[in-house]
């Protein structure tokens, strides 16, 4: 068995009003920075997964986002690889 | 005999006692379901109250959806059975694809705690059968995120199939605009309530159960929760004629 780590990254969909977004880009001004547009705010998900194979990992955590972690009629989601661990050696049970 | 109608406790529910007691008001036996519980103890109908099932965590609504006892309300409308959601009971409805749309983030980023006028838009159905169409109804809003949203399709497709129960209003009885005030979270073409397509499961955002008796300052809620009650009434009476004629 492996260790697979994954951010899934939630964003609205475009056509999705996204009022953080629009509050993010109305305190720009604030900051004195300007020609920053398109702002959507989402949500950053860290995970580990014990599987087998990547395969077996990746799809635990694509259902895990698609089912909990985002709404299909409002977000989208991206599920990202973002490093593997052996966990054999360091088991005990 | 009282009509048993099931009120479902997550744990973050915080309307379920408001609910229990408008329930009796309107002549009812309030169940009291655990979350846990995977057996709704044979109720003629389910209330999901209002509050913050679970922390809200991820999504109001979402880890609700999961939950045992969801399971069985799921089944339970799957056979017909009359649910109705408030506010986060609506939000987990959603979730679960029990009623259609979401529920976004309020186009303010504000929680809105305040009273609202909302009208029921037929009057034709278990959850608006006291209720007339049009009729201004004052009761609270108390949400973070209401603000409710479907692609253009689907909007189309509930107002001709009559899924929208209730709108916002203005004082006047006008449907509220977006960005009108009278529209306490941006809810696209004001709607405040909606029903699912076979008609038995519906979830509205206001609170009726808040606005069930005068003394709370409005009792405008009461036709709404009178409404249920008589339908799981004639639900019960129905199911019984059915197991006396096996």
């Amino acid at each position: 068995m492996s260790r697979f780590r994954f951010a899934i990254n939630v964003t609205p969909k475009a056509g999705i009003l996204d009022p953080q977004g629009r509050a993010v880009e109305g305190s720009l001004g604030h900051l004195g920075i300007s020609g920053v547009s398109d702002v959507r705010v989402g949500r950053r998900v860290e995970l580990a997964v014990e599987a087998i194979d990547a395969a077996g990992a990746f799809a635990i955590a694509d259902r895990l986002a698609s089912e909990l972690l985002s709404n299909p009629l409002i977000e989208a989601y991206a599920v990202e690889p973002i490093g593997t661990t052996s966990s054999i050696a360091s088991r005990v049970d | 005999m009282p009509v048993r109608v099931g009120v479902v406790v997550f744990p973050g529910s915080n309307c379920d006692r408001d609910t229990v007691h408008a329930l009796e008001v309107a002549g009812a036996e309030p169940v009291v379901l655990w979350h846990e519980e995977a057996s709704l103890q044979g109720v003629a109908a389910v209330v999901l109250p209002g509050g913050f099932a679970y922390g809200d965590y991820v999504r109001a609504g979402v880890i609700a959806r999961f939950s045992p006892v969801m399971r069985a309300v799921t089944a339970f409308a799957g056979d017909g059975g009359l649910v109705l959601g408030i506010c986060n009971g609506f939000q987990v409805l959603a979730e679960a694809g029990l009623v259609p749309g979401a529920l976004l983030r309020n186009r303010s980023l504000r929680f809105v705690g305040r009273e609202v006028t909302i009208a029921a838009q037929r009057d034709d159905t278990p959850f608006t059968r006291g209720v007339a169409v049009g009729r201004p109804l004052r009761m609270p809003v108390a949400h973070g995120e209401g603000c409710y949203f479907a692609d253009d399709a689907t909007l189309d497709e509930l107002e001709r199939d009559g899924q929208v129960l209730f709108r916002y209003v203005d004082a006047a009885g006008a449907v509220a605009g977006p960005t009108d005030p009278a529209n306490p979270n941006g809810s696209l073409r004001a709607i405040a309530g909606v029903r699912n397509a076979a008609g038995n499961v519906a979830g509205l955002m206001p609170h009726p159960e808040r606005a069930a008796e005068a003394i709370l300052g409005s009792d405008d809620g009461m036709g709404i929760v009178r409404s249920l009650v008589d339908s799981a009434a004639i639900a019960a009476q129905g199911r019984a004629g059915l197991v006396a004629a096996r």
